[in-house]
């Protein structure tokens, strides 16, 4: 039972940075009615910056979070504008696919080169720290992310719920016809809406730096991880992101406590198809046009 | 299309004349060994198009299959001896029908989802089995592989019966798209991708031509993925069910047309042969990645549509204006 439920803290405190990656994922899939292939690698090159940050100029992954949300915000604009802007409007969702996953396979290059393939870690000072409570252990770090996982969660919430651009993104995700016959520009929105997931990417990127070591390869990995995700709480839900995260995280920690790590990987692809078989459109999903 | 009803069966003579004919030339080890893996993949691209570009269903998993068929090859000689070189082609037959078969209920449960959705699906679908070849250790042997007896061909012709079989089924895979394009399953197919619903309301057996595209598109490719695993002699999870190989085969497809009959076999002879030349004179892994993934997006960009229909509009615009030009 104590495995079990050490198990349960593990997994709820990894869902949050799960979540933040996923609500990234969704928010791109709603905005632009785009699978982002490139969500996963995303998030290992925001890893990759704040431990060069950390290495070479000594900043706290923590404090480094602005600078690299930052950058990887024009990232994703710069992605948006160079290689999914131009795609045919007519086969969008079938093209955008395979040229997210070219700008996953574009960032895995670049960061063979510039970091090599070998496995890397942010091991900052309290890295190995933890408080026990009742007799459970609670790393410090996984602490942290979890609650800097909520901040930015919130602060999305925020940027959707209280700002113009957060308006004009809903507008054009519920109706994009009328959103753009309001004045929208769908465009700009489009731009926005994809450099701000991948600011999202960045921050969960940080965080799981901090949690795992990271190769170039890992983002197959957590794209598979993060597609499931998506898919159970229902595509372009973010509400429905953080509870998939949730439900995935957690019921593959327990996995990997009572029955073997190396299934645990496994479990996403079961609940996924639980949710096929009962509910293809996932948890929170809305019927998707010409999606599901 | 009218013209190119009598160049059709011309242009396959042709292109398979020269194939055969290829090898007599004594080509060296590399070229040969390229020519291998150009016509694995133009296999693959045209198992592919079934699926992806006739019922418009884009997988991303079928280097799964490819996997499955590779590990079925290397597991069944496991346990039987091999008698003589070219008893393990002869399998292939069953490999292919087999694979088509495990195919069979994934395709009906993946098939509920369309489009981008069943991308996503199919991949999942990858990386299940690829996290399957590496846990299942007693079964795949796990990360330290599997290994089948070496073909007993002379070295100097090493590569030959392999060439020879990937012909043949690439003949068949080009077969079968011809067959289909020209019956009752091409037009329901097309009807499919058109509009699904639409299509089921007038009466198109939707659900058993979209299963029935994607186990013979499966079972092709798992057939390519048992040559593979003779040719290789040994197998890796990592190299049996990578992802390059899934998006290899997408690319290659879409840049040379998709629901075509001759767009992936010259989008395979083109990338393969570019991938080889990049992986070769860019040094392994570092820029080739990067060089690889530019041209994915400049096809994907530039080129959507791919190459085949590209020409196919070029000529009928010029036949039209000739036909102007002569009122």
């Amino acid at each position: 039972v104590h495995a079990l439920v050490q198990g349960i803290i593990l997994g709820v405190l990894t869902a949050g940075v799960y979540a933040l990656m996923a609500s990234g994922q969704s928010l791109i899939f709603g905005v632009m009615r785009v699978v982002n292939m490139a969500q996963g690698a995303m998030v290992i090159l925001g890893a990759y910056l704040s431990y060069q940050l950390f290495a070479s100029l000594g900043i706290d992954p923590f404090l480094a979070l602005p600078i690299t949300t930052a950058v990887m915000f024009g990232v994703g604009v710069g992605v948006q504008l160079l290689f999914l802007r131009p795609l045919r409007a007519d086969d969008r969702s079938q093209l955008s696919v395979l040229a997210t996953f070219a700008v996953a396979l574009l960032i895995e290059g670049v960061m063979t080169v510039i970091w090599n393939t070998t496995d890397r870690s942010i091991n900052t000072g309290y890295a190995n720290a933890s408080w026990t409570v009742f007799g459970y252990q609670i790393t410090l770090v996984r602490l942290w992310a979890f609650l800097l996982s909520l901040v930015a969660l919130g602060l999305l919430y925020l940027i959707l719920n209280r700002t113009r651009f957060g308006r004009a993104v809903r507008a054009s995700v519920q109706n994009p016809e009328s959103a753009r016959l309001l004045g929208v520009e769908a465009d700009r929105v489009a731009a926005f809406g994809y450099g701000l997931g991948t600011a999202t990417a960045a921050a969960a990127g940080s965080v799981y730096g901090m949690l795992y070591p990271f190769n170039p390869g890992s983002h197959y990995d957590l794209i598979s991880r993060l597609l499931s995700i998506v898919l159970l709480g229902g595509l372009g839900s973010i509400g429905g992101a953080v509870v998939g995260a949730l439900v995935i995280s957690v019921s593959s920690a327990v996995v990997a406590a009572a029955v073997s790590p190396i299934w645990s990987q496994m479990t996403f692809f079961v609940v996924l198809l639980l949710v096929l078989v009962i509910r293809p459109r996932g948890l929170f999903g809305t019927t998707v046009r010409g999606g599901i | 299309m009218s013209g190119g009803r009598a160049l059709g069966p011309a242009r396959a003579i042709v292109f398979f004349g020269v194939l055969a004919a290829l090898p007599s030339f004594d080509l060296a080890h590399w070229a040969m060994n390229m020519l291998v893996f150009t016509l694995m993949f133009a296999v693959m691209s045209s198992a592919w198009n079934l699926l992806g570009g006739f019922a418009g269903y884009p997988s991303l998993g079928h280097v799964a299959f490819f996997g499955i068929g590779a590990y079925a090859e290397v597991l069944w000689f496991a346990h039987h001896p091999i008698s003589s070189g070219y008893e393990p082609f002869w399998l292939l037959p069953l490999v292919g029908i087999g694979v088509g078969l495990v195919g069979l209920p994934i395709a009906a449960l993946a098939m509920r989802t369309r489009a981008d959705v069943f991308a996503i699906v199919t991949i999942t679908l990858l990386f299940v089995v690829q996290t399957l070849a590496f846990n299942l250790r007693g079964v795949t042997g796990g990360a330290q592989g599997a290994s089948i007896a070496a073909a007993p061909f002379p070295a100097a012709t090493y590569e030959r019966p392999f060439y020879y079989v990937l012909t043949v089924l690439l003949a068949f895979a080009m077969g079968l798209t011809w067959l289909g394009m020209r019956s009752k399953v091409g037009l329901s197919l097309a009807a499919v991708r058109a509009d699904e619903d639409k299509a089921a309301g007038i009466g198109v057996r939707v659900q058993t031509v979209k299963l029935l595209a994607f186990c013979v598109s499966v079972g092709l490719t798992g057939m390519v993925g048992a040559v593979w695993a003779y040719y290789e002699g040994f197998i890796y999870p990592q190299f049996a069910v990578d992802p390059l190989i899934t998006v290899a085969i997408v690319l290659m497809t879409f840049l040379g047309g998709r629901a075509t009959l001759w767009g992936p076999v010259i989008g395979a002879f083109i990338l393969e042969l570019a991938q080889q030349y990049l992986a070769y004179s860019l040094g392994g892994s570092k820029f080739y990645l990067i060089a690889y993934a530019l041209v994915f997006l400049v096809v994907i960009v530039a080129l959507p549509r791919g190459i085949v229909p590209s020409i196919q509009d070029r000529l009928r615009q010029r036949r039209r204006r000739r036909v102007v030009d002569a009122r």
